[in-house]
């Protein structure tokens, strides 16, 4: 159980570089782009193919992230220039990189198993440094059967989210940031403020696409391969991240929110690592979708439940010290 | 400053619905003028308002700022030219984005927008410094976000947020007629002031044939998209309700039709 759930949160910090892309469009933006289900798969499909051609990982991985960047700026543009509906969109380039996709790799899965890939050069990196059997040392203590056979891609991982979401935040209190935050709230007042909202949108579901993609590119070489299919769904992921996160660690500034929405992100993975674990449920793998989705549902409704409630309870309360003040001086006089 | 040149335009050429907002537009405001546009609903002063700041293209004529002619600039890259106001308390603002997000946003407009960051130790200073001669008690909510003030106070926020960054041309749509008469007459002597301050170019769209006589030294009345009445200086100081009434009907030959006009 343990390595499972050490799994569940490695996978959700790589996922979270996803989720934060989803944030910026989803909330930031208040653009839902469905682009993200093609993208994730173009980040992964193409960082594998040019890695298995020898092309260096890092360098790989950052053109991978480089062609969601496209991609989702291609939805931008057929939004604002096009003047189709968001959700139209996000889902014609959806459709779109799925036959993109598979032309960039030849084949429907790319393996990625024997090959040097980013992932297997931080290990070995990280092996020389001896952290691993200090950690694992301090594991002891619980007197587990199995430890984590490393430790590198866990803190690497979390090292570069958490540098992704403080340039997020930095990035989002720049003028141009700003601009970018008011598209989302109040379109009609940037643009009398100056401010060219199509270039603004285009660039946000970019950026936002780059993250999903580079998310992608990871989670293949993590994964030890790229699959044509492995980004469906992938937008409802990035929402439950989002709403999670958001409903559990509050949302009142941007700094809070995108360290909520990597909390949210690793767990989602954990408590789908343990739904599939708990044997009596008999939960399989293709149910899936259908957990994430009732998530995302509860994770909507729930908070709405208990303000209503919370609400009610406090109504209650002054009316009845209301009704016994009330008795009280009926009773004096 | 603003050079408006033989400016028409028709919604729905051609069908049964056909209405033409603007006919022949002629006009110039000289810098630091503050014009009022009255008329009634209909009367083309929004439509007017739209061809100038760029949410509206004309299907003929010219718009000068500054002896440029912008009637093809798109809005955004007039904005830079222009602060607007809104009638919705709304419109003006960012609701989820504090006021010193929001006042860093306006600060920016007539700028290039930079990768550096929006709020700095010296612009809250300086937006402190504004913020106080509103009288509101904002200057000490800088961090608060605009979704929880008031309509008045937004609307004083974005008379602010359209003025302090000294525009070409000031325009104002209606700006105080969504809010309660005391909030209407505070925004009203804030706009008088910053008018006066900044000695900006005003073009003001009002129901309200009182606020259009008390403010601004010249006066615009339109009338199925035709300015029909124009009037400056002392004349227009002396004007009352019931000359703009007379005028109205001496023009057209039967009285104004909006009730609203009138009373409001």
């Amino acid at each position: 159980m343990f390595i499972a759930l050490f799994g569940a949160v490695e996978s959700g910090v790589i996922y979270a570089i996803m989720a934060l892309g989803v944030y910026l469009s989803f909330r930031v933006l208040d653009f839902p782009d469905l682009t993200v289900d093609g993208s994730f798969v173009t980040g992964a499909g193409i960082t594998g193919v040019l890695i298995v051609n020898g092309t260096p990982p890092v360098l790989a991985t950052l053109i991978g992230a480089l062609a969601g960047f496209i991609a989702g700026c291609i939805t931008g543009i057929l939004h604002t220039a096009g003047k189709i509906n968001a959700l139209l969109s996000g889902i014609l380039m959806m459709i779109a990189l799925y036959s993109i996709n598979l032309r960039f790799m030849g084949q429907p899965t790319v393996s990625l198993l024997n090959e040097s890939t980013l992932v297997s050069q931080i290990e070995s990196l990280w092996a020389s440094t001896g952290i691993d059997s200090a950690l694992n040392g301090m594991l002891n203590v619980f007197e587990l059967d199995r430890v984590p056979t490393t430790w590198a891609i866990l803190i690497m991982m979390a090292i570069l989210t958490l540098a992704i979401k403080f340039l997020l935040d930095y990035f989002l209190k720049t003028e141009i940031g700003l601009a970018i935050r008011a598209t989302g709230d109040n379109q009609k007042m940037i643009r009398s403020l100056s401010a060219n909202t199509n270039f603004l949108i285009i660039i946000g579901i970019g950026l936002s696409n780059g993250l999903v993609a580079l998310s992608g590119a990871l989670i293949g070489q993590h994964g030890g391969f790229a699959n044509l299919n492995m980004g469906i769904g992938m937008i409802v992921i990035g929402l439950a991240s989002v709403i999670i996160g958001e409903a559990l660690f509050g949302k009142k500034t941007i700094t809070r929110v995108t360290l909520a929405v990597i909390g949210g992100a690793i767990i989602y993975r954990v408590v789908v690592t343990v739904a599939l674990r708990v044997d009596y449920l008999s939960i399989q793998s293709s149910d899936l979708k259908l957990i994430t989705a009732i998530l995302v549902i509860a994770a909507l409704v729930t908070p709405k439940i208990l303000q209503a409630r919370k609400d009610k309870k406090r109504r209650q309360a002054k009316r009845a010290a209301l009704m016994e003040q009330q008795k009280e001086s009926e009773a004096s006089a | 400053m603003l050079n408006i040149k033989d400016v028409s335009l028709t919604f729905n050429e051609d069908t049964p619905d056909e209405k033409k907002a603007l006919q022949g537009i002629d006009l110039e405001l000289n810098k630091g003028e503050f014009v009022t546009v009255i008329g009634s609903n209909g009367a083309g002063k929004s439509t007017l308002m739209n061809v100038v700041s760029g949410s509206l293209h004309p299907d003929v004529g010219d718009v000068f700022i500054n002896d440029q002619n912008v009637v093809h600039l798109p809005e955004y890259k007039r904005s830079k030219m222009i602060g607007r106001v809104f009638q919705d308390p709304m419109a003006g603002t960012a609701p989820t984005m504090t006021i010193e997000e929001n006042l860093a946003m306006a600060y920016a407009r007539n700028k290039k927008r930079r990768l550096v960051p929006g709020v700095t130790k010296k612009r809250k200073d300086y937006f402190r410094e504004y913020l106080e001669s509103l009288n509101l008690g904002l200057e000490d909510r800088l961090n608060a976000k605009v979704g929880l003030l008031s309509g008045g106070e937004r609307q004083a926020l974005s008379l602010l947020m359209a003025t302090f960054t000294e525009p070409h041309i000031l325009l104002l749509d209606e700006h105080t007629a969504a809010l309660d008469p005391s909030r209407a007459e505070l925004i009203t002597e804030i706009t008088a002031d910053v008018v006066g301050k900044f000695e900006l170019t005003t073009m003001m769209v009002t129901h309200n044939m009182q606020q259009a006589l008390d403010l601004g030294d010249r006066l615009f009345m339109m009338d199925k998209g035709e300015i029909i009445f124009d009037v400056k200086g002392e004349e227009k100081q002396n004007l009352t309700i019931k000359n703009l009434l007379d005028e109205f009907q001496r023009i057209r030959g039967k009285q104004i039709e909006s009730d609203r006009a009138v009373l409001g």
